[in-house]
């Protein structure tokens, strides 16, 4: 296994068309095999970040390395060894999941037998097989965001980038959620998260990144970060580090 | 190319379940259509069918006015009335507003007398000195009761010529059977025989209207031929509305996001969406057209009559399908909100329908308009249908509209690609 999922080195980015940089010569480093939180007022370029590392955006300087490969000189190979679930649901709420789930891996490179394989895995480990070929039209939130969960992992990746993938959802889809992430960390993907909430971050989460107005404010494991700065929890280790005011 | 089957799968099942879109794509087409030729077919026979009725006042009653109203009922554009009794301007107000008649002819007291005089005088003057026949001849005394037309306001111009024409070419008759008889008589002193009276009035030089078409065919176009396809061109470009407001959805939705972080080629999403709606736009045409041929006559509308180069009517339908679809593309690319992909793609498709010479014919358009004709794709589809249904031709004959429809498919593509990129789409 590579040592490093992630190297950015010296990135710059931009917005086109809004004055200011965004990111300048930020620089960041995630270890593979490591359950990363990536934390962050409003408007401190999460999202941006996540985008970033997954292709979405374009960069205009420095460098992205995903398991040592310049994401925007390999982009078809790194697209197949990622897996991206955004926080927005991400299918077609038309169809059933076994027909968003057949779709996105075809689009993922897989065989009819893999998809098929990995369909009925997926809806059984979470909790979906009953309601595999029903409209996702008519499922609830908590369903919705596991289907949208299912289809980032669909083949296997090595990193998986989650943005948000609990918001919105019921004690139970967020247990069953949080458990998947942990066992496929497990087998060695590397998971680099994205949230609000701060105690379900604790709870996944083996090292933090704190990032505002465009610049990494801390950065280690959480423990270090609790005891370097005397805080018992991650909410107040929060305000302190990024403040009270509000970031709308 | 398992990924692009997968694409159109997913695309075939999403169109499928949108029972509404389905409704909206194939049944409002064909209504459309029906209703179009129907109301398109109505004034197509007004002219070519039915006649204009024309209620004729005859305050003379004597031979010649007689005459004329024989020599009108001969010419077949009227359903005569006639009325003999005393007539005021308000009662032939009455009777053309109300719709009794769409013209009213008032034929003056002493229109016979007056003709006979005004023949007389021609005929003497001619026989005693010909050179006075270019002198300014002496106006009618009886100006003020001279043969007086009214005419129901909602008749166009062009109506309105036409009866004029042809009831000045029956008064003309009446004049020239006058004059020659007058003539006859002072040089041979006896009465004209009828059959030389007849070779002289006559014994014109026949005209035949003959339509021309490419294939030898001289059936006379009817509402259906000229209708039926110039619609199903706009139907098929109305596609912008459902497939405009697909793809504007995806965007919204987050779909296109994730697919850009796969690792297979949008591409796949363009072409399937391109087959997918591609075979709507066909099945569309497809429907329209065997409508127009086999249901038209049991609804009281003339059939469409196919065009003999089915291979021709293929690959225009599909062409302008293609094109069609590329268009509905280009506009939910662009486009931030249903709202916006909805409202722009019907209005510029109306405004195409219209520099394309669907709405009003690319001939009787103003000059300067005529000059952004090849700029509408409808025109260069409305030109090679018209080729197949009208004129009769084959593909080899239309190659230049297909081209030119390719040509603009091809810059609309770009355009979209062009808008791919500039919204970080692909």
């Amino acid at each position: 296994m590579n040592s490093h999922a992630i190297v950015i080195k010296d990135l710059e980015f931009q917005y086109p068309g809004r004055e200011g940089v965004f990111f300048k010569n930020f620089n960041l480093q995630i270890s593979a095999g490591e359950r990363f939180g990536l934390f962050g007022p409003n408007g401190a370029g999460k999202t941006t970040l996540m985008n970033l590392m997954t292709g979405i955006l374009k960069y205009s300087g420095g460098s992205i390395k995903l398991l040592e490969h310049e994401i925007n000189h390999h982009p078809k190979y790194v697209n197949s060894i990622f897996g991206f679930v955004p926080q927005d649901f991400s299918f077609y709420p038309e169809l059933s999941p076994r027909e968003n789930l057949a779709f996105y891996g075809a689009w993922y490179g897989l065989t009819r037998r893999q998809i098929k394989n990995r369909t009925e895995e997926l809806l059984e480990i979470l909790g979906l097989t009953s309601v595999g070929n029903r409209d996702l039209i008519t499922f609830s939130g908590g369903m919705k965001r596991r289907v949208n969960l299912a289809i980032g992992v669909m083949h296997e990746p090595k990193v998986l980038f989650l943005d948000e993938p609990t918001v919105g959802v019921d004690v139970q889809s967020r247990h069953a959620i949080i458990n998947y992430l942990k066992k496929q960390n497990e087998t060695g993907t590397t998971l680099i998260y994205s949230s609000h909430q701060l105690e379900e971050a604790a709870e996944l989460c083996n090292k933090i990144a704190l990032i505002d107005d465009g610049k990494i404010i801390a950065h280690d494991s959480l423990d270090v970060l609790l005891s370097e700065h005397g805080h018992e929890g991650m909410e107040g280790l929060f305000l302190e580090l990024t403040g009270k005011s509000f970031r709308d | 190319m398992h990924i692009l089957w997968a694409t159109i799968i997913k695309d075939m099942k999403i169109l499928l379940r949108d029972r509404v879109g389905l409704f909206m794509m194939f049944f409002m087409p064909i209504l459309f259509v029906v209703v179009i030729t129907s109301v398109q077919n109505s004034t197509f026979e007004l002219v070519n069918n039915n006649k204009i009725s024309l209620v004729i006042y005859n305050n003379d009653n004597d031979s010649l006015s007689l005459k004329l109203i024989n020599e009108i009922s001969k010419i077949g554009l009227f359903k005569l009335q006639i009325s003999d009794s005393a007539v005021t301007e308000n009662k032939i107000s009455s009777h053309i507003l109300s719709k009794d008649a769409l013209v009213a002819l008032v034929i003056p007291k002493g229109f016979t007398k007056l003709i006979k005089n005004k023949a007389e005088e021609i005929a003497t003057r001619s026989l005693s000195d010909p050179d006075s026949l270019n002198e300014k001849s002496t106006p009618l005394k009886e100006k003020a009761d001279s043969l007086k037309m009214y005419y129901n306001p909602v008749m166009q111009a062009s109506f309105r010529h036409s009866v004029d024409g042809a009831l000045n070419s029956a008064v003309q008759v009446l004049q020239g059977e006058a004059i020659v008889k007058k003539l006859y008589e002072a040089v041979n002193q006896k009465e004209i025989p009828q059959d030389l009276e007849k070779q002289i009035l006559f014994g014109q030089f026949p005209i035949s209207e003959i339509p021309l078409s490419s294939s030898g065919n001289r059936t006379v176009p009817n509402a259906s031929q000229h209708n039926v396809p110039a619609w199903t061109i706009f139907a098929m470009f109305f596609i912008v509305i459902s497939l405009g407001g697909v793809m504007v959805r995806e965007k919204n939705s987050g779909s296109f996001i994730r697919l850009k972080t796969l690792p297979a080629s949008y591409m796949n999403a363009l072409f399937s969406k391109q087959f997918v709606y591609l075979l709507v736009t066909f099945l569309q045409a497809t429907v329209v057209f065997l409508i127009g041929n086999k249901l038209f006559p049991y609804i009281g509308l003339p059939a469409l009559n196919l065009p003999a180069d089915i291979w021709g009517l293929l690959t225009v339908t599909i062409v302008c399908g293609y094109c069609a679809v590329s268009y509905a593309i280009c506009v939910g690319v662009f486009a931030n909100t249903p709202e916006q992909s909805n409202g722009f793609g019907a209005i510029s498709i109306l405004i195409l329908a219209a520099l394309g010479g669907l709405l009003v014919p690319s001939f009787a358009m103003p000059a300067n308009l005529q000059k952004f004709l090849s700029i509408s794709p409808l025109h260069w589809a409305l030109e090679a249908y018209y080729g197949l249904f009208l004129v009769g031709g084959k593909l080899r004959d239309i190659w230049m509209n297909i081209l030119s429809l390719l040509g603009i498919t091809a810059l609309i593509q770009l355009f979209t690609l062009y808008g791919l990129k500039k919204k970080n789409l692909i």
